[in-house]
């Protein structure tokens, strides 16, 4: 499987605070990654950083061959890379159609606004929202716009996907259905990124984990190593957690 | 091709028998009509479809007056003139939108407004080329007799103004449009979707100043005799925005309603009030604003106006 | 080109510029608005300190004590009933607003006062003052002592006083300020308020030293404008450095490419700074 993404030395540093130290790693195409951590480790400017937001300060960023350190986001989204946010950004006046359209049409070259449309309602099938193509984002409840976000990045035909937190505010039914939605886009071969809390959806979806802590890279590895590595329980797990998981496995 | 679409294209359709019914009054009301609508409508692209609050319309009606100025006093003919003035100020206004749309909400607006006084104090700076704060005067451009000069200025404001309706509803037919949209909603989310937003905001800038440009250039040929304080006037940036303000930000049709009707109240208050019309106006933009938030079109059309915003 | 003299009047000029500028600061940083009637008031302060001292011989470094509160009950009571109903609402309504505000208030001053520029004469006349080779007319330099007394005094209401305190609470983080028990809505008004006190007294002095007339209100505006974009919002520390920067700027710009570049200059400045340092010299990010 070939590299996708390479990031070198990355560094981000906000006034005094250094969001991430000279990160390093590499992500395969087709594989599942969970990214974890305390609050504050650096995990959504690790994305931010990759997808054009904020600048990275050194380091550097590549991928599928080319050096995108210094893209901007448009131009990150139109090379395949697609991200999620942790707090929802829909169009709000337009309908849940539209919203999966305009990704559609701005993310691919060369598509009219009419195509775009068809395509978006297979997205919106997807994720189980045809229902609701018409109706206009702003009304939508919470767990419904973060599917929209979801087929937002598929209407993108991304290569590479950023999940931050899809499951954040939602219930354990929710939760539930947008898991099975990962699954069936990791199936279809869709490389993914997601940043996560919920230890459960990680240890059930991702074949690969990185911990992030105080913007470095302190574990990368299988799952079950990862979960067993000291440093990982101090910073992040705890020791209970620990314990309980380990007599599971 | 919507019903609104058609409507406004009906309405504009309607202005162009006004010379039929009326003698150089009417006309005289007319040109300023057909001028009106055509900055309400362009000022509509970059404020109402981009959601960019700018208050440059005078700086490019002035740019436009005196371009066309200059070129005429130079001996090239009337179409020429506009022409020119209007494609530079495409570009002109292209290129400053790269660089003032990346300011948003206050900050812009004040950028755009510093905009009219820069261009202002170089218009009136640069004596030999314009007259400076002696203003301009410009050769007689059209046919004999003052009735047919009236009518003729009546409708080449007349083709300007639908020229502009058929670049606005052009524009919110295609991907600029919906683009504009998007950026209005949510700029970030835009971008974080392949939108390249300053490429549009500078389209939509462009486009919102050429027909503003050309209208300007046509005034000044109109007039005869343009000074900088003249053309550069805010209230050329600021009466756009009340009108469209009136009619309902966003809908073509709601803001060239809105220009028709400031442009009724405009006359009544200046036949009556002159003395203190500028007050008046003061007072008709308080009350506006505070009572009718959404414009005009809020009131009667009610569903309809759901629609008609952002179409 | 940097004379001593080039220098003192840029300093003299440049905490006037200050004065004018720190009301307009003040209700930009604590209100988000930005406030269009701002010039008009300062022309209505120094007609005010006209017609004190032409008819009732009160000195214009006496008038502020009438100007002060009188322009504070007309501020507060203008956001109060009007303002504050769109307090919400985006820059496009809030501008428009007080730009149709501006527009009565300055139509009724032109009905009421005439456009002719009025100039207050002191009787007897102060003069210049001399030292070193540097000549400074007296009337400016005490209008600029008084234009450093007040923003002291607004520096020490905002450091000191309870009022004072609640204001930079709202300026800096609204939510919380109302989390911690200050009521926001008449804070604004007090802001407001205050805003147009200083704006008064800024007029004040400027009758000291400049004709009086309508006319001038855009170009006072103006000035306010570019002092805050330069200096940073809602700090007195901002509008002085605004204000000296702004006077140099204009000083050295008079001396080399002639002085009627001088308001062009100031707006390409101003300009320049919206696209390069948005925040001004002194101000923090994240007021738009």
């Amino acid at each position: 499987m070939s590299e996708i993404l390479r990031l070198d030395r990355l560094s981000r540093h906000f006034r005094g605070l250094q969001a991430l130290r000279e990160v390093s790693l590499g992500i395969r195409q087709g594989e599942v990654v969970g990214l974890i951590g305390p609050n504050g480790a650096g995990k959504t400017t690790l994305v931010n950083t990759v997808c054009g937001v904020t600048p990275a300060n050194s380091g550097s960023v590549n991928y599928r061959g080319r050096d995108i350190t210094a893209v901007k986001p448009y131009q990150a989204a139109r090379l395949g890379l697609a991200r999620t946010f942790q707090i929802v950004q829909p169009f709000g006046e337009f309908t849940a159609l539209d919203n999966v359209a305009a990704a559609a049409l701005f993310a691919q070259q060369g598509s009219s606004l009419k195509s775009a449309r068809e395509q978006a309602f297979a997205h919106l099938a997807f994720v189980g929202l045809e229902a609701h193509a018409g109706q206009s984002a702003a009304t939508l409840t919470l767990a419904m716009r973060k599917r929209l976000e979801l087929a937002k990045t598929l209407a993108m035909k991304p290569k590479l996907l950023f999940l931050d937190e899809v499951n954040a505010g939602l219930n354990s039914a929710e939760v539930e259905r947008a898991t099975k939605l990962i699954h069936q886009m990791a199936a279809n071969g869709m490389t993914i990124v997601m940043i996560e809390h919920l230890m459960k959806v990680v240890l059930n979806v991702c074949t690969r984990i990185i911990v992030l802590h105080n913007g470095q890279l302190i574990a990368d590895g299988r799952p079950g190593d990862v979960m067993k590595n000291p440093a990982v329980v101090e910073a992040y797990l705890g020791q209970q957690y620990a314990r309980r998981h380990a007599a599971h496995v | 091709m919507n019903r609104l679409h058609l409507a406004l294209l009906l309405l504009i359709g309607c202005i162009a028998a006004l010379p039929w019914f009326g003698g150089p009054y009417a006309l005289r009301l007319g040109t300023t009509a057909c001028l009106y609508a055509t900055l309400a409508l362009s000022w509509n692209v970059v404020g109402g479809f981009a959601g960019y609050p700018s208050f440059a319309t005078a700086a490019f009606f002035g740019f436009g007056a005196y371009a066309t100025g200059v070129l005429l006093t130079l001996g090239l003919p009337l179409s020429l003139s506009i022409l020119l003035s209007l494609l530079a100020a495409l570009l002109l206004a292209g290129l400053l939108g790269a660089v003032l749309l990346r300011l948003r909400g206050h900050y812009f607006a004040i950028a755009s407004l510093s905009l009219v006084e820069v261009l202002r104090e170089l218009v009136n700076n640069a004596t030999d080329l314009t007259g400076g704060g002696m203003g301009l005067n410009i050769p007689l451009a059209a046919g004999s007799g003052i009735l047919a000069d009236a009518v003729f200025f009546f409708y080449a404001m007349w083709a300007v103004l639908l020229a502009t309706a058929l670049m606005v509803i052009g524009v919110s037919m295609s991907k600029l449009g919906f683009g504009l949209a998007c950026i209005r909603q949510n700029e970030t989310a835009a971008g974080m979707i392949g939108l390249n937003a300053t490429l549009y905001k500078s389209l939509a800038f462009g486009l919102s100043a050429c027909f503003v440009s050309a209208a300007g250039g046509l005034y000044a040929a109109w007039v005869h005799y343009i000074d900088p304080s003249d053309v550069f006037d805010i209230l050329y940036s600021v009466k756009p925005i009340v009108m469209a303000l009136m009619g309902g930000i966003g809908s073509p049709l709601g803001v060239a309603c809105g220009a028709l009707v400031y442009l009724g109240l405009e006359e009544v208050v200046w036949r009556h009030y002159i003395q203190i019309h500028s007050g008046v106006l003061g007072l008709l933009i308080v009350v506006l604003l505070l009572c009718l938030p959404h414009g005009l079109l809020s009131l009667r059309l009610g569903a309809l106006w759901r629609r008609a915003r952002h179409v | 080109m940097l004379t001593a003299q080039l220098l003192i009047n840029a300093l003299v000029l440049g905490c006037l510029y200050a004065c004018i500028a720190i009301g307009f600061s003040l209700v930009w940083g604590v209100l988000n608005v930005i406030n269009l009637i701002h010039g008009s008031f300062i022309v209505l302060g120094a007609y005010l300190a006209f017609g004190l001292y032409q008819w009732l011989a009160i000195p214009p470094w006496y008038a502020w004590v009438v100007a002060a509160p009188l322009f504070f009950i007309v501020g507060y009571g203008l956001q109060r009933l009007l303002l504050n109903r769109v307090i919400t609402a985006p820059v496009l309504v809030t501008l428009t607003l007080t730009f149709g505000l501006d527009l009565i208030l300055n139509n009724a001053m032109i009905y009421a006062f005439k456009a002719d520029y009025r100039k207050l004469t002191l009787r007897p006349p102060l003069g210049s003052l001399s030292l070193f080779g540097v000549v400074v007319p007296v009337d400016r330099l005490i209008a600029t002592g008084l234009a450093l007394a007040l923003t002291g005094v607004l520096y020490w209401l905002l450091r000191r006083s309870r009022v004072g305190r609640a204001i930079v609470a709202v300026r800096l983080d609204r939510d919380a300020a109302v989390l911690m028990g200050v009521n926001v809505k008449s804070i604004y008004a007090t802001a407001f308020g205050l805003g147009a006190a200083l704006a008064g007294c800024a007029g004040v002095l400027m009758a000291l030293i400049f004709p009086i007339s309508a006319l001038t209100s855009s170009s006072y505006l103006g000035k306010a404008f570019v002092v805050c974009v330069l200096g940073g919002l809602g700090s007195v520390s901002g509008a002085l450095a605004g204000g000296l920067l702004l006077a140099l700027v204009e000083g050295i710009g008079s001396a080399t490419i002639g002085p009627s570049h001088a308001t062009t200059l100031s707006f390409a400045l101003l300009i320049v700074f919206l696209i390069v340092r948005p925040q001004g010299l002194l101000g923090r990010k994240g007021f738009e």
